[in-house]
């Protein structure tokens, strides 16, 4: 692990012209830092900000110079303590020099390692880069940046470059914008580097990847044009979905005094034979693997398997090229593969861009069939789409995507739009008012595009990483609300949708949505509140009126005179779950008032066959454990007072436990349940 | 009930979407297929497959086959019957003429697919006119119906189980679109009148019919001469319904399969569009990745399945746990809980609302963004009138104008952004290709996103760019293994192919497992040809020079220097024990699970598993 371990010195600017994104700055560091905090832990980081008042930093005491900046903290393994420190960045009073900045962090980078550790060293700078730098003393800034630059390669560092623009950097001067832009872009040539221009707090949270993840070649071998011709690459993932981490259980059974304990949970699954009379626990080696094969279960040994499955010769091999309009884009399957010509080796780079560059102009793709590893057992088959770089040192490339089956794909039939009725078709006014909200509802205007997906921060991720900062100091911290900035991705830009009021109004007075007035009560209610969660106003007070005319054929409530006939009627309005549950509840109620107020037993008859009834809804429900409740519990009031007939007659009925054979959460057997009034003894009558 | 913690834990394997094909036994469907078997079905051919002309019989049965294998694996909940009818013996409950059921032994009339039932389904054309023969029902003087009859015993075979539960249906295969026209006059009448009683007693009843008509060469099959009035169809509905003279089998397949599966809605959601604008759309999961089924432990001795029961058990006392425990992550050395709800409460974000965001050209969908299989939305007027009309207009506008959709859709296991792309209807040859509607494509955010700056190596540089004739080149190669008529899904699944033949061969106690074809292999003998060689030589000449075989060789040199350590290092160490003699006094127990690895690894073999599989893989190797 110890060979990943990635050096990195943070350059923040904190001048005053960012002091507008400096909160997001702030949690977009302490955001890295959290997730090195988990997943690497020996990270070490240095924190730079520059623009500051004061000065303090090696070089402005060894050689002078170097104003504005001050080294926060110098080069450590990531702690708690840090994410502290960038949660309350200094608000500086000047404007930084970026370049100063970036010599004091290599300056860090280079005492701290001297030249071990090539291309772990890592700089990171975000500023708005809209202030000069200085001039240098001799040579132009290129020069002096060239310098730095080519001294970055030798010491084997990358630099970042995250620039804050756009709106965010309000009126600035362009010319020296341009310089600054033109200074870091010399930064490219020479070495490794990402810049990235953001312009909104939105893509400035998800400018810079939080969690550095190695990549890792799926495949290295040859892309098999044909037996005659193959290319040599290498497949990497180009996307994969970061998922929100799995927590581990927490037990708390350990006394608060044991200093030591794990608090760990051990999950343990037992393999026990079904019959019910034996509850032996079965050991792996008696267990076979059974596999569904329609109603029978075919078991099949690991062993037997291995002689029979399909075992594919691992390769890339091209099975045609064809339109790209032949592949839909919804097909797509999967996350999605990068295909590379193996690096350092020139012809297959060329032949790669010579087949990438003709795709492209013949508007064509490939089909693909892989088997990535040798031993895989499945074959998978996908389209490879050229990607032409407009990066002069990066290579051309393939996407690659997989495609579905034939089994993986259900055709259904949906009516054509044609086939509705003419008050469904939309009219010319509708359709223009349509349009208007397509075309002016625009998140890519004049090529700044807004929540590209590059620049857009999970939040979900975000929230649950913020809220650990928080709970790690106040453990009882409700989760907060989405921030303004995050809000951006979840709901549209208040912004935006203000500057298209005219083109909502128009959406409102054409369009009119109505509830189905046929519709049941119970679900156009669950309706009616999610609407007024979304401040509605639609609702017409024609759609209240029709609520209230409604005919009462609704069945709400157990009766006295007919509980059965009301409670099936009350299951079968299946619309909505809360309906089981409350006439379930109902005639558990109902079978316990039969119980209480039976004269002499004359009520008994009905309780009966309100059990009966129940039971059934019970089983229906797949529920066992609240009738089952209730039977113990009919079963102790007649012991307690010695009632007889009731018993038998529920007997009579086989109104006993439900058991397991009949819901599959039951923990009683079909044994247990045919016994359970049979071995009551009830007490002898007072 | 209430919210299942683990459920706010599940990771994409088990997002609920997928459920959708672990279809449950709560939703099944019920059907009959009804086959006519009149003469008429074994004299009238059409053009098969192979250019062989095939009986309209056996296209019926060939499709049915099909249908039933496909539907063992992925949806075995269902129930079928067979059932012919014009027989000329007969086998039903009811012991009406001319009909007959088909079934095999181990099975109820309607009842679940077996392995058995498709075996012998498979060649029931051998045996056919032998046990069931065929012959027309309905003649002249005669009171007999046998088509009444047929509707008589589907409508019978699909009375059980409720029709809130289950789907029930009958597919009717018939190429005579006039069943009673050699009757009189008043005995047509009344037959007609009977007939049509009885069709619309099993449809009151909740069962739906369905007609798959098969066209002779020579005349189209009029649904209008009877047959519409039976199935209820009118109006648009009956143009569209042929649209042209489907006379191929395939089309008929075609048919079929999509006939197949009725649709299922995964969920309905709400797409809020603006304030007060919210529409409702059914989702749909029409590309899924098929996985063989779940596995059921058995006790090897009994071959009963056994139950798994998981518990929780706490490592530092060993007591058992009971309630859903909390949860933690490890952090500034310190352990920070959660509560499961407090999870669910991190992840709901505008829960089961789609909401719209704006809109982005086409070309703003970059080849890249992609994590899972899309779904499909299509509107819904059934809880919101209105919704329709508003989904239509911009679904035109986003067609016309080439744009797609970004929305957030806030599922409450997985809270993405997504973007919908309208999809206009495609038809060929009458047939929906692709259905109108929109396609949900999941998103990918920045972390998901690995960087090109990332995977390319440093170089000093620039990248080496093919030039024009290279171009020219790979072009010429590209036109020479140009596929025309590609279907983004038309292979099957090698891997899944090869399963359920396994499966159904031991199922059957068969002893040879029958050859599949794995129809992703490549078209070897089309590339090579002498024009796709004499292509790929130019172009391999115009990139590599005359340097090809060298560079292609050159990989077997090339073994990195680590590796090759590693290799020497194996083969030293796999000389220094006397393995055969180890092996003989059986003591290779004795060695470490590293020194038994040394030999497997010398000997290409592989290396996984625990000590006694390894020690077992060595003397086999060594033929012990």
């Amino acid at each position: 692990m110890a060979r990943n371990k990635e050096k990195l010195v943070l350059l923040l600017d904190v001048g005053p012209s960012m002091h507008g994104v400096l909160s997001e700055v702030e949690k977009l560091c302490s955001m890295l830092v959290e997730k090195k905090l988990i997943f690497s832990k020996y990270d070490e980081l240095g924190v730079v900000v520059f623009g500051t008042e004061e000065s303090k930093n090696d070089l402005t005491t060894e050689v002078g110079g170097y104003q504005n900046i001050t080294v926060l903290q110098d080069i450590k393994v990531v702690d708690g303590d840090l994410v502290d420190t960038l949660q309350k960045l200094p608000r500086g009073r000047v404007d930084g020099d970026f370049l100063d900045a970036i010599v004091v962090g290599m300056d860090m980078l280079i005492k701290k390692y001297k030249d071990l550790h090539k291309g772990k060293k890592r700089l990171c700078l975000i500023t708005n880069a809209i202030h000069p730098i200085k001039d240098s003393f001799e040579g132009s800034k290129e020069d002096q940046v060239m310098t730095i630059a080519e001294q970055m390669a030798a010491q084997g560092m990358k630099i970042e470059s995250i620039v804050v623009r756009g709106r965010l950097s309000r009126d600035a001067n362009k010319g020296v914008m341009d310089e600054n832009d033109h200074l870091l872009s010399i930064f490219s040539k020479k070495t490794h580097t990402r810049i990235v221009y953001v312009d909104t707090p939105t893509s400035l949270l998800g400018a810079l990847k939080t969690r550095r993840v190695t990549p890792v070649t799926v495949f290295r071998g040859h892309l098999e044009l044909s037996p005659h011709m193959k290319i040599k690459v290498w497949v990497y993932k180009k996307t994969q979905e970061e998922k929100f981490p799995t927590l581990k259980k927490y037990s708390e059974k350990a006394p608060a005094s044991n200093k030591l304990a794990t608090h760990q949970v051990k999950v343990s699954y037992e393999y026990k034979s079904v019959d019910g009379s034996s509850t032996s626990v079965i050991p792996p080696e008696q267990r076979i693997k059974g596999y569904r094969y329609g109603p029978q279960v075919v078991p099949i040994s690991t062993a037997e398997w291995d002689a029979v499955k399909f075992k594919p010769e691992k390769g890339i091999k091209v099975l045609g090229f064809t339109d790209a309009s032949k592949i839909k884009r919804h097909c797509y399957m999967k996350d999605v593969y990068l295909f590379i010509a193996e690096p350092g080796n020139t012809r297959a780079t060329l032949a790669v861009s010579a087949i990438a560059r003709a795709m492209k102009e013949m508007n064509a793709v490939a089909i693909l069939r892989c088997v990535w590893r040798q031993g895989q057992q499945n074959v998978v088959v996908g389209v490879l789409t050229p990607n032409i770089s407009q990066n002069y040192k990066i290579p051309d490339s393939f996407y690659f995507n997989v495609l579905p089956f034939a089994e993986d794909v259900r055709e259904y039939q949906f009516p054509s739009f044609n086939s509705f009725p003419a008050s469904w078709q939309p009219n010319d006014q509708q359709q223009k008012a349509a349009d208007e909200l397509v075309q002016m509802l625009d998140l890519a205007p004049s090529g700044k595009e807004a929540l590209l997906p590059e620049f857009t921060p999970n939040p979900v991720l975000e929230r649950f990483y913020r809220h650990l900062e928080l709970k790690a100091k106040q453990p009882d911290a409700a989760v907060p609300p989405l921030d303004e900035t995050l809000k951006n991705i979840v709901e549209p830009d208040p912004e935006l949708v203000a500057e298209n009021k005219s083109v909502f109004d128009a959406l409102h007075r054409h369009f009119e949505l109505r509830q189905n007035p046929k519709l049941k009560k119970s679900s156009r209610q669950w309706y009616q509140e999610k609407q007024s969660g979304s401040n509605a106003h639609v609702s017409s007070g024609q759609a209240v009126n029709s609520i209230e005319n409604q005919p009462p054929v609704k069945i709400e409530k157990i009766g006295d005179l007919t509980p059965v006939q009301d409670f099936e009627a009350m299951m079968s309005q299946r619309d909505n779950p809360e309906w089981v549950e409350k006439a379930i509840k109902e005639l558990r109620e109902k079978i316990l008032a039969l119980l209480i107020h039976s004269d002499e037993g004359d009520k008994y008859q009905k309780a009966v066959e309100c059990v009966a009834a129940l039971r059934k809804g019970y089983i229906l429900e797949q529920e066992p454990g609240p009738y089952n409740d209730l039977m113990h519990h009919i079963r102790q009031y007649c012991e307690e007072k010695g009632i007889k007939s009731l018993p038998q007659l529920l007997a009579s009925r086989d109104l006993t436990l439900i058991s397991k054979s009949e819901a599959e959460d039951s923990d009683v057997t079909a044994e247990e349940a045919r016994s359970f009034f049979v071995k009551m003894e009830p007490k002898p009558d007072v | 009930m209430g919210l299942d913690p683990e459920d706010v834990f599940k990771d994409e394997e088990d997002d609920p979407d997928n459920e959708f094909f672990q279809q449950s036994e709560s939703s099944k469907e019920y059907v009959v297929y009804l086959v006519d078997a009149s003469p008429k079905m074994f004299n009238t051919t059409c053009p098969g497959n192979d250019q062989k002309d095939e009986t309209h019989f056996h296209t019926s049965v060939s499709c049915i086959a099909g249908s039933l294998k496909t539907q063992i694996i992925s949806r075995s909940y269902d129930e079928v019957a067979i059932c012919f009818f014009n027989t000329r013996e007969k086998k039903n409950l009811q012991d009406l003429n001319g009909v007959f059921v088909f079934n095999v032994a181990e099975r109820e009339h309607l009842d679940r697919p077996t392995a058995r039932l498709i075996k012998e389904f498979d060649c029931i054309e051998e045996s056919f006119m032998r046990e069931i023969g065929s012959q027309y029902g309905i003649v002249p003087g005669s009171r007999e119906n046998s088509l009444y009859n047929a509707l008589w015993v589907a409508q019978a075979l699909l009375r059980k189980g409720s029709i809130k539960t289950a789907d029930k249906r009958i597919l009717l295969f018939t190429n005579e679109d006039d069943p009673f026209g050699s009757l009189q006059d008043a005995a047509k009448k009344d037959m007609t009148r009977t007939t049509l009683q009885r069709a619309k007693d099993a449809q009151d009843l909740g069962i739906s019919i369905e007609l798959l008509p098969l066209s002779r060469p020579d005349s189209e099959f009029n649904v209008s001469t009877f047959y519409a009035d039976l199935i209820g169809l009118d109006g648009e509905d009956l143009a569209q319904f042929m649209p042209s003279a489907s006379q191929k089998l395939e089309d008929m397949k075609d048919q079929l399969r999509k006939r197949m599966f009725t649709k299922r809605v995964v969920r309905r959601i709400e797409f809020h569009i603006a304030n007060g604008l919210s529409i409702a759309l059914n989702t749909y999961a029409l590309i899924r990745p098929t996985v063989p089924g779940a596995i059921t432990w058995l006790d090897s001795v009994t071959n009963h399945p056994l139950k798994t029961e998981r518990s929780l058990i706490c490592e530092d006392t060993g007591a058992l746990i009971q309630e859903p425990p909390k949860l933690f992550q490890p952090y500034r050395n310190e352990n920070v809980k959660f509560l499961p709800e407090e999870i669910a409460e991190i992840k709901r974000i505008s829960p089961g609302k789609l909401r719209l965001l704006g809109f982005k050209p086409l070309s703003c969908l970059k080849d890249y963004y992609n994590l899972r299989p899309s779904t499909f939305v299509y509107p819904s007027d059934q809880e919101v009138v209105g919704s329709t009309c508003i989904f239509i207009a911009l679904h035109r506008s986003m067609l016309k104008h080439k744009r797609f959709a970004v929305a957030y859709y806030g599922a409450s296991s997985h809270p993405q952004l997504v973007a919908l792309v309208a999809q206009d209807e495609i038809t060929s040859a009458g047939a929906q290709m692709e259905p109108p509607g929109m396609h949900m494509i999941y998103l990918p955010y920045s972390d998901d996103i690995r960087d090109d700056e990332e995977i390319f190596p440093d170089t000093e540089e620039d990248a080496p760019r093919a030039d024009e004739d290279q171009i020219q080149k790979a072009a010429a190669l590209i036109k020479r293994i140009y596929v025309k008529d590609f279907s983004a899904f038309q292979f099957a699944n090698p891997a899944l192919q090869r399963h359920y033949a396994v499966l159904q061969a031991l199922a059957l106690a068969e002893d040879d497992i029958p050859e599949t074809i794995d129809e992703t292999a490549p078209d070897e003998e089309g590339l090579t040809r002498p024009a796709v060689v004499k292509a790929a030589e130019a172009f391999k000449l115009s990139v590599y020079g005359d340097s090809y075989d060298e560079e292609s060789d050159m990989g077997k040199e090339k073994m990195s220097e680590a590796s090759r350590k590693r290799k020497a290092i194996a083969e030293n160490a796999a000389k220094d024990y006397d393995w055969g003699n180890l092996a003989d006094k059986g003591q290779l127990k004795n060695l470490t699970v590293g020194d038994l690895k040394v030999y497997l690894n010398a000997h290409n073999l592989p290396v996984s598993g625990k000590k006694e599989a390894l020690i077992s893989r060595i003397l086999t190797h060594m033929g012990k």
